[in-house]
């Protein structure tokens, strides 16, 4: 089956957009590359390629796991397959 | 992997892929003569850059570590200094006669452009007749020192591209090269995991040193995300998010097998083998300029959204799995894995590509980079001059 976005490990959030034109609306198909796992979701927002869809609803303050590590906070809430970014996301560091 | 590969053996034992007669300015004033020089010697290359004058301190240690380190560099043959004065530029020809290599400098102060062109070219052009009959040799591919450094990082990059170095890496450390890793800043959020892989409490309290020095200079000086510098605003174009996004992708180019058997300060060689931390700028032609000038002579650059850069005398080998990337721009890339995204590939095999184009390029194949006549070379500037 064609794959159309990848997520690192099964502890993950997000999965990562490898193909281009993801369209909210569409049921998507994706690999959790280190249990070798397929699984599937439907897009609210678009996704760019390479770009990020929520795997699950996040709240305001919740910690954005990828790579089975903290990646940020959120600073607006998340629905699950959601485009999730900049406008959401933010460092914890600097 | 092959055991064996044709390079150049220099005087010192070590071991070039490319047989580069180079054009050194000490300083920026030196930069047009030493491209007058370049341009009369077919074959050389000068290698212009803007600094050298009222450095001082652990700023002016470092560049003269920086061109030491590039005349050093196994794949350089021989080489001409052009400075303002002889002083400082006799101190960069000391320091490369030490491998053993022809060098000579030329001072501009007394002389003036045209006298220290003319008698710069005609050394340079005995040094490209000697040069030219060096043959190349059989060498063991364990003698290769192989830096790397990611660009333009997209999520690509963490998924499949750097993790592709990192698989190389685990079989290069396994075959007992040298291996080089940077880029202090863009390991924050991944500190932790390069600290677990320190072989031994010395090197963890080094590249703690290190790290912690990076981050003072970010606190003391950054604006609102650092200026939107970490990440870039082609990382966020890609979809990198944070640093800690950014960070955990680029720490997949170590691999999962080697421990950290040393942290090293900015251009100063490795003392062995396996892989080595080096503090650096997350720059790309900073940190590659720095690998250069440590001795390094092949280089792995992954891509997301298309980082460009070459070196003047470290070829830079370019790896890329982003589709859109790949069609948008392909005449800059050495190895595609975009098979990786689909699936088609794992990383083994992706792993093996990289290392079958390594040994292509040690043999003589022009990267990309070089073919396109890419030859960045930036030094790095700890704090202004006087």
């Amino acid at each position: 089956m064609a794959i159309d976005f990848l997520v690192h490990e099964a502890a993950d959030g997000v999965g990562v957009a490898v193909v281009e034109g993801l369209s909210a609306g569409q049921e998507i198909t994706g690999w959790v590359m280190k249990e070798d796992e397929t699984i599937t979701i439907k897009l609210i927002s678009d996704i760019p390629i390479g770009h990020k869809v929520a795997l699950q609803d996040y709240a305001e303050g919740d910690t954005v796991i990828k790579y089975n590590t903290d990646i940020g906070k959120v600073v607006a809430s998340i629905k699950k397959g959601e485009h999730l970014h900049v406008h959401n996301v933010k460092t914890k560091r600097w | 992997m092959e055991s064996k590969f044709m390079g150049y053996r220099r005087e010192n034992g070590r071991v070039g892929v490319r047989n580069h007669v180079i054009i050194l300015p000490l300083d920026d004033l030196s930069n047009s003569a030493c491209e007058a020089v370049a341009n009369n010697v077919k074959g050389t290359m000068a290698i212009p850059h803007p600094y050298g004058r009222l450095q001082f301190g652990e700023d002016l240690e470092l560049h003269f570590r920086t061109l030491i380190g590039t005349g050093c560099n196994p794949n350089v043959a021989a080489v001409i200094v052009i400075g303002i004065e002889p002083i400082w530029t006799d101190r960069i020809v000391k320091g490369i006669a030490k491998t053993g290599k022809p060098v000579a400098g030329f001072a501009i102060e007394k002389n003036g452009d045209f006298n220290t062109i003319c008698a710069a070219s005609k050394q340079a052009k005995e040094y490209m007749h000697q040069v030219s009959e060096y043959q190349r040799v059989e060498c063991d591919v364990s003698e290769l020192w192989v830096s790397t450094k990611c660009g333009e990082s997209d999520t690509t990059s963490g998924i499949a591209t750097n993790p592709t170095v990192g698989n190389a890496y685990d079989k290069l450390y396994e075959n007992g090269n040298t291996i080089l890793f940077g880029e202090t800043t863009e390991l924050t959020g991944g500190e932790h995991l390069v600290l677990e892989r320190c072989a031994n409490d010395q090197v963890r309290k080094d590249f703690q040193f290190f790290f912690d020095r990076y981050a003072k200079l970010v606190d003391d000086n950054k604006t609102n995300d650092l200026s939107d510098s970490q990440p870039t605003k082609g990382n966020i174009e890609g979809g990198l998010t944070t640093i800690e996004e950014k960070a955990l992708g680029n720490i997949q180019k170590i691999g999962t097998k080697a421990p950290v058997v040393g942290a090293l300060e900015k251009a100063v060689e490795p003392t062995g083998p396996g892989l080595w931390f080096q503090d650096s700028s997350s720059a790309a032609a900073e940190q590659v300029t720095l690998c250069a000038a440590s001795g390094f002579v092949v280089h792995f650059f992954p891509t997301g959204q298309g980082n460009i850069i070459g070196n003047p005398i470290l070829p830079v080998i370019k790896l890329c799995s982003n589709p859109r990337t790949l069609r948008t721009m392909s005449e800059h890339f050495d190895v595609d894995v975009s098979g990786l995204l689909r699936r088609d590939l794992n990383m083994d095999q992706a792993g093996d590509m990289l290392l079958e184009m390594m040994l292509r390029t040690a043999n003589g194949r022009m990267t990309a980079a070089e073919v396109l006549g890419h030859r960045e070379f930036v030094l790095t500037k700890i704090y202004e001059s006087a």
